[in-house]
């Protein structure tokens, strides 16, 4: 049962591992581009595991910015997270304390999609079956980052061969996941205004933070909507 | 290969704060049973308020190869995956850049 369980887990998450394998090396080779080395590079795929939070990560890295405005920023992206674990509490309430430490850890997106779509079918949500899940797609992300690191360092000029335009091309799609989401547009306009307004006269980096809270605010200040918010898949990357 | 202890630093800090947002959303049902709706749409907002803050300034500063590239890559974005928004993207400016220029 339990190693049925795991295997399950195993085939669904592959399939993740598949999909996500060319983020994993496009993170490794510009994050080498902007100056990081193969080490640094394979451990932040290895702790952070987060591939947006990631990229931001590396973005904010190459332009020379604060320490905590980069971990500030890093926490922002990943805040989706927060809503994940709330609603992923009812179906893993029966794990141990460790499980849950790792359940944590493994938590991306898909595996949050996956998660709660297994246990509204009413399949069970055992830890073996998460843990085979996450773990195909975590060994392979690392993997594949420090694989796309070691061609990183063999490309020259990135403008040459047009690697400048990936990084907000890959922020872009993100941004159209979210858009059925509540005041998606109303949200993502303002905070695109007042990022400009800030980069132009405050500056960079402080565009992220005070365009971001914009959106923010304006969200909270919309009437709540009468439905629960639709979680669910948003995204389907690490 | 170098390990620079800043950056390790930097990274750990990131890979703290990631996992703080990964239980943080366990623990704050656990304890408080509901989130305020206000809240929920403040934190639903948080992501794509920020990625738009990357997005924004590299198409309105940026070059006019990546503007179009960028206008591109959400047109494509609107009908098919993240891979063919960057397939699409990077098409579009190395086309740009070895016929126009750069």
């Amino acid at each position: 049962m339990s190693r049925a369980d795991f295997f399950d887990g195993l085939r669904g998450g592959s399939a993740v591992a598949l999909a996500s394998a060319p983020f994993g090396a496009l993170f490794g080779a510009l994050a080498v581009d902007n100056g990081m080395s193969l080490a640094e590079t394979t451990f932040m795929s290895a702790t952070v595991y987060a591939g947006a939070s990631q990229m931001v990560g590396i973005e904010l890295f190459g332009h020379n910015v604060q320490a905590w405005l980069i971990v500030a920023s890093i926490l922002a992206v990943n805040f989706r997270h927060v809503l994940y674990s709330a609603a992923l509490a009812p179906y893993i309430k029966h794990f141990s304390p460790i499980q849950k430490f790792f359940t944590f850890f493994l938590l991306v997106d898909p595996q949050f999609a996956e998660t709660v779509k297994r246990g509204e079918a009413g399949q069970p949500v055992t830890f073996v079956w998460y843990l085979g899940f996450g773990i195909i797609i975590y060994v392979p992300w690392v993997l594949v980052s420090l694989l796309g690191g070691m061609l990183g360092s063999y490309i020259g000029d990135p403008k040459s061969i047009g690697l400048d335009i990936l990084l907000p091309a890959y922020f872009l799609g993100i941004v159209l996941d979210f858009r059925h989401r509540d005041n998606f547009l109303p949200v993502a306009a303002v905070s695109a205004v007042a990022a400009v307004i800030a980069y132009h006269y405050v500056g960079s980096p402080w565009h992220v933070s005070l365009g971001a809270a914009a959106g923010i605010i304006l969200a909270a200040l919309f009437p709540p909507p009468p439905h629960e918010q639709e979680l669910e898949s948003d995204l389907h990357e690490v | 290969m170098a390990f620079d202890l800043h950056m390790a630093l930097v990274i750990v800090a990131a890979a703290v704060a990631t996992y703080a947002t990964s239980i943080g959303g366990y623990i704050l049902v656990t304890t408080m049973k509901r989130i305020p709706p206000r809240m929920e749409a403040a934190l639903a907002a948080v992501p794509a308020a920020v990625l738009t803050t990357l997005v924004a300034p590299a198409f309105f500063i940026g070059s006019w190869d990546s503007k179009l590239a960028l206008l591109v890559a959400l047109l494509v974005g609107l009908r098919v995956s993240h891979t063919w928004m960057l397939i699409a993207a990077w098409l579009v400016v190395m086309g740009w850049r070895h016929t126009i220029g750069m």
